[in-house]
């Protein structure tokens, strides 16, 4: 791969890339009953995070907690509720698909699922070139061909199968070409939701060095969403944690792992299994009782604290901000200090 | 990122196997469909072929032999002749060709309103979706028989009018086919991925959503022709169809049931093209819908 | 022995030719152990079980032996499977839906199985089954087993669905990707259950996984599987400390660790999965093995003894 940039800096000091402020998505959900007006969902309630060039933010969270709806939030592929999503200082919030197609090329995804995100009645060359007939429709015919040959080769596909169609490839393969299609246009950010957790094991790593390899040779900046904590720690600079659309902590990537500093982030780490017959033997593991609570009616005060092993008298009443925990932590609990056992 | 080229298949042809030549193979393999479909184009043949198959023309009695005569290969009434000495070999022929038309025409016509109409309805959504398919519920409700004979009241008979009546209503039940296959495909990913690149939504109908719904449209087409030609056939039993001297199955079937005891060849040979070609056409749409179905893939 | 499985082949036939989805497999288990299986989409894991349990999809076909407490079972019919099916051995699994019905409540299906297969009376069969739901750590079991399974969130209907399992106190108990569809700090909890059930009972366990981590902790043996045939069958400290197969090395290798800040870029064992209808001559392996030598793309190794109880099925001598 040949690598026009190399800006391996993560946190480049300056103006962030992307601020989000803000940001709520609701959904209404229909009551199910006459005059009574719909529930609003709170898929994404209140996140603000600040993305800089060149750095993969990790979005990590159980389902329903709002991750995949954050993604696309910030892509206005879901309308948000409410709050401000600047790229590059323009708002994207409020504008209508016309003038959104400005920033598409800038702003890409990657999906969770490879096979459903691939048009099963086109062939792949053409699926990988559809961003440039949107984008540049003035480039020929032949042109076009060439660049998809070339991303085909950067994401390791063998251009010769340019003609061919989704369903005979393989789940790894697929998800090569929907990197591709991401990739074709040269964006700035991409969102990748779930990315490798619908491949086989021994096809994840292929597919996170390859979204590594082109984040660090373009400088990419990525919104790296996955419910795996052991992936997320690998391929991010800074993560944030997520519950029931909350933000519960937000820290660089070796302060959260290391000194975790919310109660639901402690137990989320100890809960990932580790391959390793004598660690996971003797870990201390902190099981959290019970379930996520339904987000059509979520706990009052703190979200986390119908199942916190620590929650207090104050968490019902009072819903804790974010707090600097630390250089670059910040925490959304009353008692991350507390020793309360 | 070489190694990893090397683990990949080296693909001997470049040409891939789109999933219309994956079913197209299937149907290939089941035997009712493609007897169906043979059978189909003989009946198409000898329909267009039909001045030329016989001396006699469909609306010239042949005044040398008896009215209605019983089928004779000497004088090359290998049918017989109708009540007016008319050839009935010719005139099943001629009736073909128009219940084929108004089948394939009624049907294309349906398929036209129906497909636009539902994808647009499916993919708008919302209120757009709610209005747009309550008309559809309002006009199912109207009563089928009542409209057209209002039609035909207004207008006179009219083998022009018969398309526009019968594409009128089938077009409804295509549309509501549609608009269903539309929300189940809108959800996606790769629609969420053409959002994502900007394709505008009139691309997104044409490009991703229409080829995509095309699979079961295609099953119903070739279930519609057969019930179109049945309509047809019954609005001409009814003495509301063609007129003479033009005919169709369904007015040979008429007159041939008044004579069933003296003359049966006159309801026997249009019955037998009738039945032939419905199940044919129903074959065929079997034969489809095996071949196209997802499950299968 | 408890269950000793025997040259178990199966194959089903498409209409696109005939798939060999496990090969030639030998195993056993003894009372009370954990096994785990480890293996990708298309590794055949699931339908060895499938095979035994006498659960194949129509146009599958199962050969070979498989003694279930010294009695052949594989090809038993129906009638006399169903003797055994919930009540020696049982089978859970990713889904809990695909097992439970959804238009009757957990109290009648629970029952029925103690009705039929123990002749309780419906009395003693529900406080049978509040017994075991208390056991499986559902709150409040007694207002509970009136609901209907859509009413429980996804980890207490995996519980309900292990629950059921259990009720005829079986000595095996197959579990088919029980956590997959759950999220991790509910997978924590499963697991918990799954362990203390297995001591608590003196059960055997079946751990069948594409994820490594989730046998770590709980099985005593493991066995991996690749194109429908084991490649390494070790104890789960071998496995993870010293394994001996390429592909469970590069398994090992490619995923990224929690309690390890790891390199730069992850190992990868390059190409695609197998496909079933194709397989090389070969050993399976071979196209993405990085150890490949001239005799593995003609032969094909055998699972053999390689020292201290341990089997792989493979040319290399020493990793």
């Amino acid at each position: 791969m040949e690598a026009t940039t190399t800006s391996k800096n993560s946190n480049s000091n300056g103006a962030p890339i992307l601020s989000v402020r803000g940001l709520k998505v609701y959904f209404p959900i229909s009551s199910g009953k006459f005059f009574v007006p719909p529930i609003p969902l709170k898929a994404v309630d209140d996140v603000s995070f600040d993305l800089y060039s060149g750095e993969a933010l990790g979005v990590v969270g159980e389902s329903g907690c709002g991750k995949s709806t954050l993604g696309r939030g910030v892509l206005q592929l879901i309308e948000p509720t409410a709050g401000e999503v600047v790229w590059q200082g323009h708002h994207l919030e409020g504008l209508g698909p016309k003038q959104m197609i400005l920033y598409r090329r800038d702003l890409q995804i990657i999906f969770q699922d490879p096979l459903a995100s691939l048009n099963p009645r086109m062939t792949i060359g053409d699926i990988i070139a559809e961003p440039l007939t949107v984008h540049y429709p003035e480039l020929s015919k032949d042109e076009r061909k060439q660049r998809v040959a070339k991303i085909m080769e950067e994401v390791g596909l063998l251009p010769q199968m340019i003609n061919r169609y989704p369903h005979e490839f393989s789940g790894g393969q697929c998800q090569r070409i929907g990197v591709a299609r991401a990739m074709i246009l040269r964006p700035k950010l991409i969102v990748c939701d779930e990315p490798v957790s619908a491949l086989d094991v021994s096809i994840q790593a292929q597919i996170i060095n390859l979204i590594q390899d082109l984040q660090q040779s373009f400088g990419l900046s990525l919104i790296f969403i996955s419910h795996d904590l052991s992936i997320v720690r690998h391929i991010s600079h800074r993560i944030m944690v997520l519950y029931l659309g909350n933000v519960m902590e937000i820290a660089d990537k070796l302060s959260l792992y290391d000194e975790p500093k919310h109660p639901y982030t402690k137990a989320l780490i100890s809960a990932v299994p580790i391959p390793d017959p004598e660690q996971e033997k003797n870990k201390q593991r902190i099981v959290l009782e019970g379930d996520l609570p339904s987000p059509l009616s979520p706990p009052t005060g703190c979200v986390f604290r119908t199942r916190c092993p620590i929650a207090q008298p104050l968490c019902a009443k009072e819903k804790p901000p974010l707090v600097d925990a630390g250089a670059k932590h910040q925490v959304a609990c009353h008692f991350w200090d507390a020793d309360i056992r | 990122m070489k190694d990893q080229l090397n683990g990949l298949e080296i693909a001997e042809t470049v040409k891939g196997r789109s999933l219309w030549q994956d079913a197209m193979r299937r149907l290939m393999h089941n035997k009712a469909a493609v007897v169906s479909m043979v059978l189909l184009g003989i009946i198409v043949i000898l329909a267009i072929l039909a001045p030329y198959l016989s001396p006699w023309a469909y609306d010239e009695p042949d005044w040398g032999y008896d009215f209605p005569g019983a089928p004779n290969g000497e004088l090359k009434h290998w049918f017989g002749t109708d009540g007016n000495g008319r050839d009935l070999m010719v005139r099943t022929l001629f009736g073909a060709r128009i219940s084929l038309m108004v089948g394939v025409l009624a049907t294309t016509v349906s398929l036209l309103i129906g497909v636009t109409y539902g994808a647009t309805a499916g993919f708008l959504g919302g209120r757009i979706d709610n209005v747009m398919m309550r008309i559809v519920d309002i006009l199912y409700s109207l009563p089928f028989m009542f409209f057209v004979i209002l039609l035909m009241v207004f207008f006179g008979r009219n083998i022009f009018l018969i398309f526009v009546a019968l594409g009128a209503v089938e077009w409804l039940t295509m549309a509501r086919i549609v608009r269903g296959q539309t929300l189940s495909v809108k959800k996606k990913e790769f629609i969420e991925a053409a959002h994502a690149i900007g394709v505008s939504n009139w691309k997104i109908i044409i490009r991703h959503i229409i080829p995509n719904v095309l699979g079961p449209v295609i099953v119903y087409m070739t279930l519609t022709i057969p019930q179109v030609i049945l309509t047809e056939s019954f609005l001409s039993f009814l003495g509301l169809g063609v007129q003479e001297p033009l005919t169709s199955w369904g007015v040979l079937i008429s007159e041939g049931a008044k004579q069933m005891e003296s003359a049966p060849w006159m309801l026997i040979f249009p019955a037998v093209f009738l039945a032939l070609t419905l199940f044919c056409f129903n074959f065929i749409g079997d034969g489809l819908r095996d071949a196209l179905d997802p499950k299968d893939r | 022995m408890l269950l000793d499985v025997q040259n178990l082949t199966t194959r089903f036939y498409t209409h696109d030719g005939e798939v060999c989805a496990v090969s030639d497999v030998n195993f056993s288990i003894e009372p009370g152990e954990c096994l785990g299986i480890v293996g990708e989409s298309g590794s055949g894991k699931t339908q060895v079980f499938m095979s035994i349990m006498g659960l194949l999809a129509k146009n599958g076909q199962a050969e070979g032996k498989a003694y279930f407490n010294g009695k052949q079972i594989l090809g038993l019919n129906p009638a006399e499977l169903n003797k055994l099916r919930g009540v020696e051995f049982s089978m859970i699994f990713q889904d809990p839906m695909t097992s439970l019905n959804p238009y009757l409540r957990i109290s009648r299906q629970m029952t029925e199985v103690l009705m039929e297969h123990r002749g309780m009376g419906e009395e003693d069969a529900t406080k049978a089954s509040i017994d075991m739901l208390d056991l499986v750590g559902i709150p409040e079991s007694r207002k509970r087993i009136g609901m209907y399974p859509h009413e429980f969130s996804g980890g207490m209907r995996q519980r309900v669905m292990i629950a059921m399992a259990l009720l005829c106190q079986p000595k095996l108990l197959i579990a088919d990707e029980p956590t997959t569809a759950l999220d991790v700090t509910v997978q924590a909890q499963i697991l918990e259950l799954l362990a203390r059930l297995g001591r608590e009972l003196n059960m055997a366990t079946v751990m069948i996984t594409h994820d490594l981590g989730v046998i770590a902790g709980l099985s005593d043996r493991v066995v991996v599987m690749y194109g429908g045939r084991i490649v390494e069958q070790a104890t789960v400290h071998q496995v993870f400390n010293d394994p001996q197969h390429p592909y469970t090395r590069g398994l090992l290798d490619s995923m990224p660790r929690l309690d390890d800040p790891g390199s730069d870029k992850l190992y990868t064992i390059a190409g695609q999965p197998p496909n079933l209808q194709n397989l090389p001559s070969g050993c399976s392996f071979a196209p993405r093995c990085e150890f490949v030598m001239e005799k593995c793309w003609t032969d094909r190794p055998e699972l053999a003894e390689i020292g201290s109880g341990r089997m792989k099925a493979c040319y290399l001598e020493k990793m």
